[in-house]
């Protein structure tokens, strides 16, 4: 025995020895074989370049943008409205606070204004087209805008990079929350603060005035909550209304598209188990089906099914549904061959025909596979359907590319990204709490 | 006492018979109700879902297939010309593929580190576990035009953005699997490296690797294929690679469908590739090294 095994072959220890020596090369050469891969890529992907292309400004605007807003106080200094102050947030007109109702730190004057900014700094809006700036250890600022230029009256010496200045613009930026801008048309002061504006009621509202305690307060009396819920859900800044039916959208096309694929490919699997087919050609052709359903991809699903039915959820609820008969067809089908013959066989022995054998032999044994990944993927669509909203117009995808290309309405996208990622865990614990259950079963 | 037990059984049977049945009835109204509420409202989704779309699916249906057909007539009068056009478009895809590839690799080494911190038996701080979960929850449930879309704002458009967005989104899914998978993972190598010595970096090496290697290879390809499906997605919203040529052979329409077809069918061709390929190769990873 001993002798057959050895005959002219290598010794065990030579041979141990050689398999010892082949693994130390392959762990040497695969983290090598990566490294040279991923220098490769940085090149292709010319990360130098991006580098010095990155707008880390824009990076800045965003994160402020993200948990902050601004409040711009506004005087014109022609035109029709010279003269009178205007405070809106982010300058927007349906944002625009009424005489009287502005926050505290602006102070009305005689022919101006006051406005407290943060570090000390007072902006003093006089008269006559000037402005007064106090910033302290530094000195106090003087800005007169006249027909012919805007002029600057600075402490000696040289002026401090925060303050860029010319004949038609003066630009201070005293500190990261506050910025002031001279120009001939109109002189602005803006200045951050933390939060989201106005998210639950606009300054139209009767609500908006009130704190929390006086809303809560105000619960007991009959219609107030009807109201707050009115004023909430028609927000004309955030437009919770529509947000909501957007991610409604987008949770549709999840759940139309994954059940609705599985609907339909768990017939057809049946066709395409190697234990329940029909024959080779059903087999061959229904497997093809998956693989071609499946190889063309969400992507250009997406972009054929929006030529033929525009834009909306049912597209992408399709795109969905036709990847997904794929993945389902190919799966579902592998679980039918791997079930245990002898249930069926019982109930063939009591005389069950076919479509009975399969609801109380195959049906019972590949639940569990098929409830859990339908499961799975319900969750991952729900992340898909977000991208396929982008591709075709619809959901919270579309809003969330039409902020971002807007390129000023960052608090907006936070907003969306946060209810995406809420709805996403969401569903994972739900279909992971279903799962449980019917694993365990009940 | 044995008396007791053993003569009334008739009268013990058909009462627990009665309650079964009544039991099984029970069960099955109950199940036919949330079976017909189900149906409603499954029903009732595709109508809002047509109802909220640009144009309904009864209204469409005649001019379904105008466009596919259009798409092959064009192609089939300029067939000639498809190889060229598709050897054309292979720079791209090898962007698209190199974006599914890095990505891959970036997201996998990441998700390999936070799923080791993450495991409890294995995790080097355990009071750290439930924070690095719930950070791969989030990492997970980001979807990744989200994070490309903003990239692209900060960093200009191009592969860089892509690549981050599907590796954050990677390290997060990666994470969980890789984690369940070491969950798995017989301690006794690690003790035993623990007590000659072995630092915690050591252990993960020479103890848990060997282990996980094949799980988390097969699960790292089976991302890859579908990294290659989302990089070509990010490509269509600005990110470069085929789904941005796809675009642009789209947006031309007509008198150039002959390119979109072009691009429809390389991308066809490499998804189905690299899901054969992977397929392979993971079956080969799971089932021992039998050829």
């Amino acid at each position: 025995m001993t002798a057959t095994m050895t005959e002219g072959a290598v010794p065990p220890a030579q041979a141990a020895h050689r398999l010892i020596r082949r693994k130390r090369l392959l762990a040497l050469a695969a983290p090598v074989l990566v490294l040279a891969y991923l220098a490769y890529a940085a090149f292709a992907f010319d990360l130098a370049g991006v580098a010095g292309r990155a707008r880390l400004d824009n990076a800045s605007v965003l994160l402020q943008d993200f948990w902050s807003y601004k409040t711009h106080v506004t005087r014109p200094n022609r035109g029709a409205g010279a003269g009178g102050i205007e405070v809106a947030i982010e300058g927007s007109r349906n944002m625009t606070y009424a005489a009287g109702d502005a926050p505290g730190w602006i102070a009305p004057a005689p022919g101006g204004a006051t406005v407290d900014l943060p570090g000390g700094k007072v902006v003093t809006f006089l008269p006559d087209r000037r402005l007064q700036v106090e910033v302290p250890d530094y000195g106090t600022l003087k800005i007169v805008t006249t027909d012919g230029g805007i002029v600057l009256d600075a402490p000696q010496g040289p002026l401090p990079d925060w303050i860029s200045a010319s004949d038609t613009r003066v630009g201070l930026t005293p500190d990261r929350g506050s910025r002031i801008a001279v120009t001939k048309s109109k002189t602005e002061v803006f200045r951050r603060s933390p939060g989201w504006e106005l998210f639950f009621f606009t300054l139209d509202s009767e609500w908006h005035p009130l704190s929390w305690g006086e809303r809560l307060a105000a619960l007991t009396q009959p219609g107030a909550a009807a109201s707050m819920w009115h004023d909430f859900w028609t927000n004309k800044v955030w437009h919770h209304g529509d947000v909501a039916w957007a991610m409604g959208e987008t949770v549709l096309m999840a759940f139309l598209g994954t059940i609705g694929a599985a609907l339909v490919s768990l017939p057809l699997s049946f066709l395409s188990a190697r234990n329940f087919s029909l024959g080779f050609v059903s087999r061959f052709a229904t497997r093809r089906g998956y693989d071609f359903l499946r190889g063309v991809d969400a992507l250009i699903w997406t972009v054929i099914l929006s030529r033929a039915l525009g834009p909306g959820p049912l597209t992408g609820a399709l795109a969905i549904m036709l990847t997904d008969i794929g993945s389902f067809g190919k799966l579902f089908s592998e679980a039918l061959e791997n079930i245990d013959r002898r249930q069926v066989e019982g109930l063939r022995a009591t005389g069950a025909n076919g479509l009975l054998r399969a609801r109380w032999g195959v049906i019972p044994q590949v639940a569990p596979v098929i409830v859990s990944q339908v499961l799975y993927l319900l969750e991952s669509n729900t992340r898909s359907a977000t991208v396929i909203g982008a591709i075709v117009g619809g959901g919270i995808g579309l809003l969330l590319t039409q902020s971002i290309v807007t390129q000023q309405d960052w608090e907006d996208v936070t907003y969306y990204i946060v209810l995406i990622v809420l709805v996403v865990m969401l569903m994972d614990s739900i279909s992971g709490r279903i799962r449980r259950r019917m694993i365990r079963g009940d | 006492m044995t008396d007791t037990s053993i003569h009334p059984a008739p009268v013990l049977t058909a009462a627990i018979t009665a309650r079964y049945l009544a039991a099984v009835r029970g069960r099955r109204i109950r199940s036919a109700v949330l079976l017909a509420l189900f149906c409603l409202l499954f029903g009732w989704s595709w109508l809002v879902a047509n109802d909220r779309n640009a144009g309904g699916f009864l209204a469409q249906l005649p001019g379904f297939f105008d466009y596919p057909a259009e798409l092959l007539s064009e192609t089939a009068a300029n067939l000639a010309r498809l190889p060229a056009i598709m050897a054309s478009k292979i720079p791209a895809l090898i962007e698209t593929i190199n974006i599914a590839a890095v990505s891959t690799l970036v997201g996998g080494a990441a998700g390999a580190l936070l799923a080791l911190l993450a495991t409890r038996a294995l995790a080097p701080w355990p009071a750290l576990v439930g924070v690095l979960r719930r950070i791969l929850d989030v990492t997970r449930a980001i979807p990744d035009v989200v994070i490309a879309l903003v990239l692209i704002f900060v960093l200009g458009g191009g592969p860089v953005p892509a690549m981050i967005a599907i590796a954050f989104h990677t390290t997060g899914s990666l994470g969980k699997l890789f984690s369940e998978v070491a969950e798995n993972a017989d301690l006794r190598p690690v003790e035993g490296l623990a007590s000659v010595g072995a630092g915690w970096t050591q252990r993960m090496l020479l103890a848990v690797m060997p282990q996980v290697a094949p799980n988390w290879l097969s699960y790292a390809l089976l991302r890859f294929e579908i990294n290659i499906r989302a990089s070509a997605i990010l490509g269509f919203v600005g990110a470069g690679g085929i789904g941005y040529e796809l675009r642009n052979a789209i947006a031309w329409g007509p008198g150039r469908y002959t390119e979109a077809a072009g691009v429809f069918l390389l991308l066809f061709l490499t998804i189905v590739a690299v899901d054969q390929l992977s397929g392979m190769v993971r079956d080969r990873l799971i089932r021992g090294n039998a050829a």
